[in-house]
């Protein structure tokens, strides 16, 4: 009888120093790993119908924070640190849990991301705006995130779909066509942009011939190529993703010879589509479409540092992603604090004017400014200026297929 | 086939398509004359009539029958393979669709390797080159599968639910094992001329409005469908081992009894069903699109196909796989412009259903044969 229970007693008591003694060393080793070292969540959609176009835009994200982390002058010295996770662009369970797992285990002390509007929305509602942390995408342009209650916590530094409607609207009317058929991916992302352009080319007098969803991810389109060939429409406006439904549809539409001329609006934008629609022998010259982006001076210099960087500084987001990371940087520099609440109190004042005006590359001048009590004004990749809800006001970029290439037509 | 026995051992002498008792002629008037008298209409109608009959025909071409052709010939010879393990084995195959992907699979791999060898078929596709070696790799497949499982199952003389759970089981392990390989994204693998007409140049040479389009990839579809169904008809009708698999799936004791060895049958009917799994594989792949869950979500029409045309049944599969791919495609499809062709002006889209409900078209076919002729439209002796 005496054994077991002095066994069973060593044990409990064992455990009880050794939980002390973790305790009392857990605490000592994250007080030192977080006086160096800011870690920051980098949610995107590695895998999924955006993993063509994510690559580049994490590598122009982390490119801000290398050069912020190499300038030495971010709060005394301290590094920024990225902790990527898979948003997976649809899946919002496994977004939501990402974000989660940036949070609870890695101490993140906020998130750049997500990427699409469907999952960014679910991570806002679920997992940041519950627990003060800011969240800030590059890329999530649907009109509802505009009035979600995020109690300041939410930024994003492309502007709302309300706006790429109403230009690609402009865009397809001064074109000269005056009937369109549209079909978008069914989701937040598809139907936002979708309603909005269908208003705006509505009041300019076109007709929407058509506007239906397609579901990604399936093996053929015929079908619904053959619906929207039915409707008419001079041209068919594909509001979806480079590597899932968007490009099966422009694929079928271009084998059945139902349509010409695609519009293709930003998630269109990546060389993928051209080369897979020219290795099919069709050609897509004389379509375009608008992505987000400026002619700024900030976008040839962002251009310039990431072709150093070996980078495509003219990818679809990038421009917004370095943007991100370097807002991040400037308004945890304003703050004096490497937190959340630094980020979302500083986040306009250090993005809009007044203040010194700081292009890409020239982030250690603006951390510099900001640490003797000046003031800056980020114009960025993208001519940036924060308005409403801490949204880009947005300017974009019209451009046409020609052969193999994008040529950029203007800025709007 | 089947019935062409039958029709030996009875003593009327009718020819085996009676014999099938199969009433398609009622099917066909019924459809046949309204559309008849739609067109003679049409023509009487208007002006230039036939110019708009013909733009109609073309376009009915271009969107509903070259389409539903093609892919009534892939479910075609997936739905041959489920009904010739269906009557051998007596199960349905859940893992049918994936045996399909892992053909494929191989057919792909050999392909980019032929390919980066600089070996071409010039005009054609070089998966059809690639073709054996991916029919080689199933084949292995499938016989390690029926070594390993289905014979355990076979000697304890199970019921057929248990075969059948098993091969749900197989699918599962296949579905990986397809994705562990060659991932679970989209694979392009066509290569060769890809049109042999195109849409401009067909209505440049004909001064149509509609334009029609004709890719390398369903002819060879259609081709290759036509040759392999009369390959397997001449195996099972006129070979000794044809005789042995449709005597076993007649009466399994009997053809015991006479000295027909159940494994040689098996060995047989795998090495068929997989030849025809990787060929209906590879010729959805090029016509579509590669991608392993494609393949998993093929297993429904599939299974309609074979079940429409009565399990079992080799002629009725072929006639259930186009049944199924007509009716999906035609349900779906918006009859707006060619009924303005035929001078019926309209507002709606004339769609039967939307296109979003074209896996639903697969189930409402199986609930309806299974309720109103649930031993399919062929009916008669199984093989």
């Amino acid at each position: 009888m005496k054994k077991p229970f002095l066994t069973a007693a060593a044990v409990v008591l064992g455990a009880i120093v050794a939980i002390g003694v973790f305790s009392w060393l857990r605490p000592r080793q994250m007080g030192e790993e977080a006086s160096d070292s800011i870690k920051v969540g980098m949610l995107l959609g590695f895998t999924g119908p955006l993993e063509s176009l994510v690559p580049p835009m994490a590598d122009s994200a982390d490119l801000a924070f290398a050069e912020v982390s190499a300038s030495g002058q971010l709060l005394d010295g301290k590094r920024i640190k990225t902790v990527r996770a898979d948003s997976t662009c649809t899946d919002t369970g496994a977004a939501t849990a990402a974000a989660e797992r940036l949070i609870t285990a890695d101490k993140v002390a906020l998130i750049l991301g997500a990427d699409c509007s469907g999952v960014t929305i679910a991570v806002a509602n679920n997992v940041t705006i519950p627990k003060g942390i800011a969240l800030v995408s590059p890329s999530a342009t649907s009109p509802a995130l505009s009035t979600i209650e995020d109690n300041g916590l939410f930024f994003r530094t492309s502007p709302s779909d309300a706006r790429q409607g109403k230009v690609l609207a402009d865009v397809v009317k001064e074109r000269g066509h005056n009937s369109v058929a549209v079909t978008y991916t069914n989701n937040d992302y598809g139907k936002g942009l979708s309603e909005s352009f269908a208003t705006a080319f509505t009041e300019l007098g076109g007709t929407v011939a058509i506007n239906t969803a397609h579901e990604d991810g399936k093996g053929d389109y015929s079908a619904e190529v053959a619906e929207l060939a039915e409707a008419g429409g001079e041209l068919l406006l594909v509001i979806g993703y480079v590597d899932q439904g968007g490009i099966g549809i422009v694929r079928a539409a271009l084998d059945t010879g139902a349509f010409e001329i695609f519009g293709l609006p930003d998630a269109m934008y990546n060389q993928v589509l051209l080369d897979k629609v020219l290795a099919d022998g069709n050609d897509l010259t004389g379509s375009f479409g608008t992505v987000p982006g400026s002619d700024s001076a900030g976008a040839a210099a962002f251009v310039d540092i990431a072709t150093a960087a070996g980078l495509d500084g003219e990818g679809a987001f990038t421009g917004e992603s370095y943007d991100a990371a370097a807002l991040i940087a400037l308004a945890m520099q304003k703050g004096g604090a490497p937190t959340s609440e630094a980020v979302v109190e500083n986040m306009l004042a250090v993005a809009n004017a007044p203040g010194e005006k700081i292009f890409p590359g020239e982030l250690a001048k603006g951390l510099q400014i900001l640490a003797a009590g000046g003031e800056v004004d980020y114009v960025g990749a993208t001519n940036l200026e924060l308005v409403g809800p801490g949204e880009a006001a947005g300017s974009y970029r019209e451009y046409e297929v020609q052969g193999g290439e994008f040529k950029t037509i203007g800025f709007r | 086939m089947g019935t062409a026995k039958h029709g030996q051992l009875s003593q009327g002498g009718k020819p085996a398509l009676g014999q099938a008792r199969f009433k398609g002629w009622r099917v066909v008037l019924l459809v046949g004359l309204p559309l008849l008298l739609i067109m003679v209409v049409s023509l009487a109608r208007q002006e230039d009539g036939a110019t708009n009959l013909l733009n109609a025909l073309v376009r009915l071409a271009n969107f509903v029958v070259i389409p539903g052709a093609t892919y009534g010939a892939q479910l075609a010879l997936g739905a041959l393979g489920v009904t010739l393990i269906y009557g051998v084995m007596r199960f349905a195959d859940f893992a049918h669709g994936d045996t399909m992907a892992f053909g494929a699979m191989g057919v792909i791999l050999t392909t980019r390797l032929l390919q980066h060898l600089g070996i071409s078929a010039g005009h054609l596709p070089t998966a059809l080159l690639a073709l054996p070696f991916g029919i080689l790799a199933t084949i292995g497949l499938a016989l390690i599968i029926d070594r390993s499982i289905y014979r355990f199952y076979r000697q304890q003389r199970a019921a057929p639910l248990i075969f059948v759970i098993a091969s749900i089981g197989v699918m599962f392990v296949t579905n990986g094992l397809v994705r562990l390989i060659i991932g679970p994204g989209d694979q392009h693998f066509a290569d060769g001329t890809r049109f042999i007409i195109r849409a401009q140049d067909f209505r440049e040479m004909t001064g149509l409005a509609e334009g029609l389009t004709l890719r390398t990839t369903q002819v060879i579809t259609l081709v290759v469908a036509v040759v392999v169904v009369l390959i397997l008809f001449h195996i099972l009708n006129r070979t000794a081992m044809g005789k042995a698999m449709r005597a076993y799936a007649d009466n399994e004791d009997l053809a015991l009894l006479s000295g027909i060895n159940p494994e040689r049958v098996a060995l047989w009917t795998w090495v068929i069903a997989a030849i025809l799994a990787t060929i209906a594989g590879t010729l959805y792949g090029l016509d579509k699109s590669f991608k392993p869950f494609t393949y998993f979500q093929l297993l429904l029409p599939i299974f309609a196909s074979a079940i429409v045309g009565g399990v079992g049944q080799p002629l009725g599969a072929i006639a259930g796989g186009f049944v199924v791919a007509f009716s999906e495609v035609a349900l779906t499809y918006p009859y707006k412009t060619i009924l303005r062709y035929l001078g019926f002006e309209t507002d709606g889209l004339v769609q039967f259903l939307s296109t979003d409900y074209k896996f639903a078209v697969s189930f409402i076919i199986l609930v309806v044969v299974l309720l109103w002729r649930p031993r399919g439209l062929f009916r008669g002796r199984i093989l």
